[in-house]
């Protein structure tokens, strides 16, 4: 079959990030010619400024080279400006004649800066900041000349005035508001930004109109205002805004409006007719930043591609600006006003400035000057829309999110050198982010994740390498967005997945795939796993549950160790033990030459080094129940000593620690469960840092959920207070059944308290009784139709031929 | 002239599973895929030397259980943007049969 024509007007981010896309979906559909008006390839024009201050240079900043086109067979015609779109005949027209004819066509030009309609604007030394022309044109300046003015305070303005102050010019920047970047900050944050950009030397008139540009010898010589005063100016860059490039569309009879006009896939008015990034407008709105620009190139290439599935719904951006030493963030509604409120923290003196505007106990609005730390989890809450009462009082001191381990304290990824670590577990240091941020043109956190291995493990460092991709991208950097896909093999986030399996009563993986039109034939290692649990949680005893899809561990029901072997936890109730137990554990050891034995920090003891083949003889010879220590799954019930011997304790924690691990042994969860039983305050099995604690008292238990003594400590918050034994059951139960039922898969129960709230869970748990009842109901439903996994493999069978090596 | 081996029926592997094979001192992965072919891998990662016959088998690659390296089961090369290889062995089925060739 004849490949279908894609021609592709403009060479930018938008639409090369677009072309990439469609080459990942649908590598062999098209034949690929592309038209750039400029005479590079793609570079990254987010890193202009960069550029023009001399931290970086234009071989930095290239993100597709020649090469990269000729790789994938598409036509790259440089320095050839398409003049003409013939609908008809379905051609396009460069201005030195060469034709290509096209079957689908993508507008991708970008846009123009605006230049202000003065007397002396055509003058030579008057330039816009757009392209590398521009660039060198200043840089050329800059040697020449002393003079410089910018116009226009904005974030490119004032970009532009710090680069060219770095090249030793003398800068004044003309504004006409009140004061500085007044679409992105408050006032207060402006004057502090002013005063620190004066500190650097550059100098300000605000509330200035520029009458006219004076020149002499055909070259811009001075500036005269309306109030009649004149500054002198060798160098004029006009920073005042940018006008979509609509002009080809719109000879084209292609309905244009302030942009191309295109609908929620891309689409013109002409159904053949593409167009994306800045030269489009959609639902009203021109963006500017690359961040909404390659959510719209996802979608082109996805209905590009022929897959008819993604729309485009518009975007909400945030701001950073590029000028290295000075940190602010804004997103939203950051003046607030109308029915609104203001959470503010103002040090001058320190050069701090944050200010949260607040509507319907919903975060609207952030502006932060000096410590921009938690931008990007201000900006998650916004776009959330999540209800932020229960962490009202200490929301303007942040998240605190960045991790306590592995990266040496640090919580300021602006504040770490280069060689400071940032990933403690796969060893990435700062300055290895960095370089692959800039060397492969990375903006999401996953493609970091994927070229570095950073926080690609425990996770405990996303926070910082969130910080490094918005310090070195600025305000193009957008964090993951807030309705998150499952994985790569489908748009459906986890939630839209569990409902679907609810409400259809899908019963097998794929079910779930064919109903939900997965991408990909199997789907991959971090979807699988996520799809068995939700079947079999939402399903017990209905759904089959599919080895295949479980992660090494839970299929070998053991623990894969680096070198291959496995450890082995048997189950311990409550962190009792007894002679005739540990007689067997020193048999099996002595037996299968066992090389380590370990105590575990739930109270159990570990078996090291055992060949895969041996575990089913392991098993058999223990007669121990499974320790699930190698699941998603319950796993330990700590507890200390208790009424029975303590002479402090109050209540029989070991006992109840029993009951506990008996009742919801066998419990399957979204990620590990671990809970623990302290017989009075002083706390000794640390109930605090459990998913489940509970502490007795004189009077009774107190029941604690969501802690967590791993990568981050979190502090278990206090639900309930009961008075039985079977009362701490049925809470402690109906709680962990609201999580297996709810959670996305891989989430703590920390983690989805945080989404969900305690309010949401009190409710369920506590002021719902019949609703409690049903959820404990359902949770014994489930873990009494399961086996012990060990049982089952310790006699001969179907399940033993895992552990069988095959020999040839 | 060819020595192709008989491992096992193709029903002793499990349908997106794995199987671990032994050839004197050398440690051979098996894998069927869900369009039941099957592919042949030393079993070892060329990351860190994970049991790949340990990882899960996902259209034509297999995810090491270590570190989620995703190794291409026709050549053994890592998927992008890792960079590494490990030994293909070619295999047949022939009448229900799984045959490898060392």
């Amino acid at each position: 079959m004849q490949k279908l024509k894609l021609v592709m007007v403009g060479n930018g981010m938008a639409g090369v990030r677009t072309l990439e896309e469609v080459l990942k979906l649908a590598p062999d559909l098209y034949e690929i010619t592309v038209f750039g008006a400029e005479p590079y390839a793609n570079y990254n024009r987010i890193m202009l400024s960069p550029v023009l201050a001399g931290e970086q240079t234009i071989q930095d900043i290239m993100l597709n080279d020649v090469g990269w086109y000729a790789e994938h067979g598409i036509r790259l015609h440089l320095n050839k400006k398409i003049v003409k779109i013939d609908r008809q005949v379905r051609v396009v027209v460069a201005e030195d004649g060469t034709e290509a004819g096209y079957d689908r066509l993508i507008l991708a030009t970008g846009s123009t800066p605006f230049i202000l309609p003065l007397p002396g604007n055509d003058l030579a030394g008057v330039i816009g900041f757009r392209d590398i022309h521009d660039v060198d044109a200043m840089v050329a300046a800059s040697r020449q000349h002393k003079h410089a003015v910018v116009i226009g305070g904005g974030l490119l303005g004032l970009e532009a005035a710090n680069g060219l102050k770095l090249r030793g010019m003398d800068v004044t920047v003309v504004h006409i508001a009140e004061y500085l970047l007044e679409r992105q900050l408050d006032q207060t944050a402006a004057r502090l930004l002013q005063k620190s950009l004066e500190d650097k030397g550059l100098k300000f008139l605000l509330q200035k109109q520029t009458e006219q540009i004076i020149g002499r010898d055909g070259r811009v010589s001075a500036l005269r205002f309306k109030d009649g005063s004149e500054i002198p100016a060798d160098l004029v860059v006009m920073a005042v805004g940018i006008r979509p490039n609509s002009a080809l569309a719109e000879s084209a009879g292609i309905h244009c409006n302030r942009g191309v006009v295109v609908n929620d896939t891309m689409q013109t008015y002409d159904p053949r007719i593409y167009a994306v990034g800045e030269c489009v407008n959609h639902r009203g709105i021109a963006y500017g930043l690359v961040a909404p620009l390659f959510e719209m190139a996802k979608v082109c290439a996805n209905h590009l591609a022929e897959m008819g599935i993604g729309r485009y719904v518009g975007s909400v951006t945030s701001t950073k600006l590029k000028v290295t030493g000075i940190d602010l963030f804004s997103a939203g509604n950051f003046s607030g006003g109308g029915n609104t409120e203001d959470i503010v923290l103002s040090d001058p003196m320190g050069g701090v400035y944050k200010k949260l505007v607040i509507q319907d106990n919903k975060l609207v609005g952030a502006c932060l000057y000096g410590d921009t730390v938690d931008g990007a989890w201000y900006f998650q809450l916004l776009r959330e829309g999540r209800d932020v009462a229960d962490i009202r009082d200490h929301l303007m001191f942040g998240q605190s999110h960045v991790g306590d381990a592995g990266h040496q304290g640090q919580n300021k990824a602006a504040a770490m050198s280069d060689d400071m670590e940032v990933c403690g577990c796969n060893g990435v240091c700062k300055g290895d982010i960095v370089k692959a941020i800039k060397l492969n043109g990375l903006f999401t956190l996953d493609d970091v994740k994927k070229h570095t291995k950073a926080a690609s493990s425990c996770g405990s460092c996303t926070g910082l390498v969130e910080q490094i991709l918005a310090s070195t991208l600025g305000g193009d950097y957008s964090p993951a967005p807030a309705a998150k896909s499952m994985c790569g093999c489908t748009d459906h986030t986890h939630e839209e997945v569990r409902a679907v399996i609810r409400e259809q009563k899908l019963l097998s993986i794929p079910d779930v795939m064919r109903f939900m039109e997965w991408r990909t034939p199997n789907g991959c290692a971090s979807c699988r796993p996520a799809l068995n649990y939700y079947l079999i949680a939402t399903w017990p005893r209905e759904a089959q549950d599919d080895p295949q899809s479980r992660f090494i561990n839970e299929r070998a029901h053991a623990n894969i160790q680096k070198d291959g072997t496995y450890s082995v936890v048997p189950r311990m109730w409550g962190g009792l033990t007894n002679a005739a137990d540990l007689r067997r554990i020193a048999d099996v050891a002595d037996k299968y030459a066992v090389p380590m034995i370990r105590v575990t920090g739930g109270q159990r003891i570990d078996l090291f080094g055992i060949r895969k083949e041996d575990l089913p003889g392991v098993w058999a010879d223990l007669d121990m129940p499974s320790g699930h220590a190698y699941g998603k799954a319950l796993r330990t019930v700590k507890t200390c000593i208790g009424s029975e011997f303590c002479r402090f304790g109050t209540q029989n924690s070991t006992q109840m620690g029993i009951a506990l691990e008996k009742a919801f042994y066998k419990m399957w969860a979204p990620h590990k469960v671990k809970l623990a039983v302290s017989g009075c305050p002083r706390n000794c099995a640390e109930a605090a840092i459990k998913d489940v604690g509970v502490i007795g008292v004189d009077s009774g238990w107190e029941i604690y959920v969501g802690g967590n003594g791993g990568i981050k400590t979190e502090v278990a918050e206090f639900l309930v207070k009961v008075k039985t034994a079977q009362e701490v059951l049925e809470y402690s139960g109906a709680f962990l059944q609201l999580y297996r039922e709810e959670a996305r898969y891989l989430d703590r129960t920390v983690h989805w308290l945080q989404r969900v709230g305690l309010d949401y869970v009190k409710k369920k748990v506590l002021e719902d009784e019949a609703g409690r009842k049903a959820l404990y109901a359902r949770l014994l439903f489930a873990v009494q139709g399961e086996n012990d996994p060990w049982k089952e493999r310790a006699v001969a069978g179907e399940a033993r031929r895992e552990f069988e090596v095959l020999t040839v | 002239m060819e020595n192709w081996l008989k491992v096992c029926s193709l029903e002793e592997i499990p349908r997106l599973g794995t199987r671990q094979m032994k050839h004197g001192e050398k440690n051979i992965a098996l894998f069927r895929t869900g369009d039941d072919q099957v592919f042949a891998l030393l079993d070892r990662c060329p990351h860190k030397g994970g049991p790949l016959s340990q990882g899960i088998v996902c259209g034509r690659h297999v995810t090491c259980p270590l570190h989620n390296w995703n190794i291409a089961l026709e050549d053994g090369k890592a998927l992008a943007p890792d960079v590494g290889e490990t030994s293909p062995y070619p295999v047949k089925i022939e009448s229900g049969s799984v045959f490898i060739r060392l």
